[in-house]
């Protein structure tokens, strides 16, 4: 508040690496700790403006946690708001996931370590399966049952037992969603 | 070309997988165990796991571990630019374009249609985690700490890194 003329760059530093060093939980669960920087502590942006931001970064695909920061920095500070704000988010925890992975990997061949690796895998499914079931409902939501469960099934056959690429299948889908003309709700269950 | 591959293995997630974080794991899975087999089954999931257990984006912690891990700071940063880079250049160059279009029906297509497709990804995923449990840990070991973990996560709501801290302690302890 004290020196407007100058970009805040500092602000900006502190404000993403405490999003990031808060953020459990992955990027959506990062949203209303943004807000709460962005809106409430620094003013940057209104209400209305972080609603619009955020509407317009869940049209686009990619991790939300990167492109809010990203953006926001942007709109301050320029190209080197946009950088600082993203490095302050991802950096310190790629830094400590690489040191914690590096010394769990050179003790893997220690009993017990070995064992450590092993009880996580059944946790890291459940927690798949939770997100599984997460993604699985708001399809039914969105798209109704039917339609939900025959894209599935046609999208796993084609990748699991046709071995096509999901990229393909996904990238048609999302063709085929932008380019077909809107008719009905609901319709049009595989590519 | 080691970076032109890890550029494509986490630009190809990124710019199709809608949904944030989550939705881009059993995409990258594909492509780094699946595809290119940089990792085994078993080393995804305990960095799946320390992941979900420290704050930040999922989707950069895995890439800068991946892209360090295969071709160390260089590779880190081509992986992280790759996840991150695509999606923010869109919104920074097509905001008033993207900004007039946020109610239109085929954009929420576009999101709705991918779901489906994620969630089969997700169960595949589920599953090869269970076969890889019975592997390593077993199949007693593997119900009763998918049990435990499941009451502890869902009916309790604990937090992932607690859960994650609980089950090393137990794997350490039992299954040395």
């Amino acid at each position: 508040m004290s020196h407007p003329a100058q970009a805040p760059y500092a602000d900006l530093f502190w404000a993403f690496l405490r999003t990031g060093l808060f953020g459990f939980g992955g990027g959506p669960a990062m949203i209303p700790l943004v807000q709460q920087e962005v809106v409430k502590r620094h003013a940057w942006l209104s209400d209305e403006e972080f609603v619009d931001i955020l509407a317009i970064a869940n049209m686009l695909p990619g991790p939300i946690a990167t492109k809010m920061p990203g953006y926001i920095g942007f709109r301050i500070a320029g190209v080197a708001g946009c950088l600082i704000a993203v490095i302050a988010v991802v950096l310190p925890m790629i830094v400590t996931m690489n040191a914690l992975l590096a010394i769990f990997s050179h003790y893997r061949d220690v009993a017990w370590i070995h064992g450590m690796g092993q009880a996580v895998v059944p946790v890291v499914m459940v927690m798949m399966g939770q997100l599984t079931m997460d993604f699985w409902n708001k399809s039914r939501m969105a798209l109704g049952w039917g339609v939900s469960l025959a894209m599935a099934i046609v999208a796993g056959a084609l990748i699991y037992l046709v071995g096509i690429h999901p990229g393909a299948i996904i990238g048609v889908l999302l063709f085929t969603a932008l380019l077909l003309r809107p008719t009905h709700r609901h319709e049009q269950a595989t590519p | 070309m080691i970076y032109f591959e890890l550029f494509l293995a986490f630009f190809i997630p990124n710019i199709i997988g809608y949904g944030g974080g989550p939705a881009i794991i059993p995409l990258i899975e594909a492509e780094v165990v699946g595809r290119y087999g940089w990792m085994s089954a078993q080393e995804f999931a305990e960095t799946l796991a320390l992941g979900n257990a420290l704050p930040s984006p999922i989707a950069t912690k895995m890439a800068g571990y991946v892209g360090y891990d295969v071709a160390g700071i260089a590779g880190a940063l081509i992986a992280v630019l790759a996840t991150v880079l695509p999606s923010l250049l869109l919104m920074l160059g097509a905001l008033g374009l993207l900004y007039r279009h946020r109610h239109s029906p085929r954009v929420k297509r576009m999101s709705q249609w991918v779901r489906p497709v994620i969630a089969v990804m997700m169960a595949w995923l589920t599953w090869s985690f269970f076969s890889e449990g019975l592997v390593g840990a077993g199949l007693l070991h593997t119900l009763l700490i998918g049990a435990a973990s499941a009451i502890a996560l869902l009916r309790f709501r604990l937090h992932p890194a607690f859960v994650i801290l609980a089950a090393l302690v137990y794997g350490g302890l039992f299954l040395g």
